[in-house]
């Protein structure tokens, strides 16, 4: 009986380095149940590809190469000199989809921007004060909502096109039209987030910690930016993240009507629009476009997806 | 010592679908610099909607302070405009909260919270304020405080985060404490640990307190002066030894007789009070406690007695002497 309690062995190797080894913060504990989603992952790395493939190419092709037209040279098959091809007016295709991944990356991140920041402002006003502001900016928005996007979208594109002139940003020229496809984009797709806004300032307001910022004489601006909204970042991120494939989606279907980035700035849209009479003769047109689309968008939902799960603080796996 | 807070004819009303809770029914007290001040009740009598009132803390609306003034040092706190107020929220007068585990923002770095006061009071930058949230987390005992200041709230114990919040409250080092059951969610010990601290940091400091508690043990050792209240009246007011030895309320009375005692037998079962505490949302009229009381005369169905001197610094709010038992 006294034998087995004579050597008491180490119940466990606790060195000096793991006692004193820094609990996790709340980075560390997300970017775990990130690594685990392996879909996000693969969303994350193709989408670090594609704007390597929007950078890196413009150092291997100038812009004027993209915009280089030889009639000569039109609707030529993938080959070793246009290994995407050539469209009707002999451009290289390869080239210009480089040149559309900007524009396209460009229209997503700044019309996430807009659309955040517009999205952010009435949804924490309506939310934190309600009352009669809460209900004239859920009218306003509800009204936005009935319109349809789509329609919202060619009324605006046609009535502002044409308007803007062209501007010059980091070295490169771009089409005024970029600017009004970015605002319109941005203005017309706040409501949805301004909503998950508001009813995260909702609850978030009658927490006992938001009490205690009161109680220690914390003005209102600051209680909404320094100790509401970071506690709703999480559905504010994965939100602005599905809005960029939203918004590249919308530019690629309002250029192929016609209404959206004008020629020759390339964009995916307008590439999908040219390619239009040419569905089953020269299927390289849309064809690479069409699958840049559709993985930057794929890639973007998988990562929304991944941080939805990795910022969700009441996730508890580690 | 002078009068530091003195709050009259306070009513609350909280205008719901249900119809209004009349949740405070005209408190008047005051509070000497210096002095600890207890307000007890069970829950739901309005002790903690009284202070928060006084700070206009309460949701306005459905909230509604219907009547009355607060006067901290001559200026009605409930006429204040709100840019005025929050220079005295947190500098002059800052709470404790009932629970630790909520009343930290989870998504904050405890140094972000605790220097938060200090920048916009006193207006400290950046490195003055974290020295000085470092000087105050070492004065409410929590060791290696330079690298807690980056931790986040979760990275802490319940007692370990009412110490934060008690740090966080002293930061500007206010006039008024006003702690709002501050131990009711901690366990016994680590209760005794943060009356212990709050004791030692009130003699250093010099610190006039309002402690709300519905702990008659805790009281006695802590306070001065003790306002017993139900309903969101006050029903009995005095000094704290002649409320254990002398109460004169029938509610306060039942309320000790409920009090387990460590002195007491331990096979005589704890007395409670039969009935419930009353639905706030019916206008009152008559005496509160008067269905539930033993000694429940005529008068008290119909008349609400008014708070009225019966010893030195003792006041009473009952139509009977619990003494005789007689009407007075």
């Amino acid at each position: 009986m006294t034998t087995t309690t004579a050597t008491p062995g180490p119940i466990a190797q606790l060195t000096h380095d793991v006692l004193e080894a820094p609990p996790l913060t709340l980075r560390d504990l997300a970017w775990r149940r990130f690594r685990r989603h392996k879909m996000a992952l693969f969303g994350g790395i193709t989408l670090i590809l594609l704007v390597a493939y929007a950078l890196v190419g413009t150092l291997i092709y100038p812009e004027s190469y993209a915009n280089h037209n030889d009639t000569g040279q039109a609707l030529q098959a993938p080959s070793a000199a246009h290994p995407f091809g050539t469209d009707p007016i002999g451009r290289d295709v390869l080239a210009r989809t480089i040149y559309g991944a900007q524009i396209s990356l460009l229209i997503g991140l700044a019309a996430v921007t807009i659309e955040t920041l517009a999205g952010i402002l009435i949804g924490a006003l309506a939310g934190y004060y309600g009352g009669w502001l809460d209900s004239v900016l859920m009218r306003f928005t509800e009204a936005m909502l009935i319109i349809p996007e789509i329609f919202l979208l060619i009324v605006m594109a046609k009535f502002f096109g044409n308007k803007i002139p062209d501007i010059n940003l980091f070295g490169r020229i771009f089409s005024g039209s970029v600017i009004v496809i970015v605002v319109i984009i941005g203005l017309t797709s706040w409501m949805y987030l301004a909503r998950i806004v508001r009813a995260e300032f909702l609850s978030l307001k009658e927490n006992d910690f938001i009490l205690a910022a009161h109680a220690t004489g914390t003005p209102n601006l600051q209680i909404i930016i320094g100790h509401i909204l970071p506690n709703s970042i999480a559905p504010i991120v994965v939100s602005a993240t599905l809005g960029v494939a939203n918004a590249i989606l919308a530019e690629a279907y309002i250029s192929f009507l016609g209404l959206g980035v004008q020629p020759p700035t390339a964009t995916w849209g307008n590439m999908l629009d040219n390619a239009n009479s040419y569905m089953d003769t020269a299927p390289w047109l849309w064809f690479f476009p069409g699958l840049l689309i559709l993985l930057t968008v794929l890639s973007i939902n998988f990562l929304g997806d991944g941080l939805r799960d990795a910022l969700d603080p009441r996730s508890r796996t580690v | 010592m002078g009068t530091l807070l003195e709050v009259n004819n306070l009513k609350t009303r909280f205008h719901t679908p249900e119809g209004t809770v009349y949740a405070v029914n005209g408190i008047s007290f005051k509070l000497d610099e210096g002095e600890t001040l207890a307000v007890v009740g069970e829950s739901g009598c309005g002790k903690s909607v009284t202070v928060m009132s006084l700070l206009r803390l309460i949701p306005i609306p459905p909230g509604e302070i219907s009547s009355g003034n607060a006067l901290y040092r001559g200026v009605d706190l409930l006429k204040l405009a709100e840019e005025d107020l929050e220079h005295i929220r947190g500098k002059e007068i800052s709470m404790i909260f009932q629970d630790p585990m909520t009343s930290l923002n989870p998504v904050l770095t405890i140094g972000r919270q605790i220097t938060e006061s200090l920048r916009t009071h006193m207006g400290m930058n950046t490195e003055q304020a974290s020295r000085r949230a470092i000087e105050l987390l070492e004065w409410v005992g929590i060791p290696d405080s330079t690298r807690r200041l980056d931790n986040y709230p979760h990275q802490f114990s319940g007692g370990m985060r009412q110490r934060v919040m008690i740090a966080m409250s002293l930061a500007c080092t206010p006039n008024i404490l006003i702690a709002d059951e501050p131990t009711t969610a901690l366990d016994v010990t680590i209760q005794a640990q943060i009356i212990e601290l709050v004791i030692q940091l009130r003699e250093q400091v010099g610190m006039t307190m309002i402690w709300i508690t519905h702990d008659l043990g805790v009281v006695a050792g802590l306070a001065e002066r003790v306002i017993v209240m139900y309903a969101g009246f006050i029903v009995e007011e005095a000094i704290v030894d002649d409320l254990y030895e002398d109460p004169r309320h029938p509610y306060t009375l039942a309320l000790l007789a409920a009090l387990p005692r460590a002195d007491r037998r331990r096979d005589r079962r704890l007395k409670s009070i039969p009935g419930a505490p009353p639905n706030l949302v019916v206008e009152p009229h008559g005496c509160p406690f008067a269905p539930r009381c033993e000694r429940v005369i005529d008068r008290c169905m119909n008349e609400n007695p008014v708070l009225t001197q019966v010893a030195a610094n003792h006041k009473i709010a009952c139509w009977i002497d619990v003494q005789t038992g007689a009407p007075r």
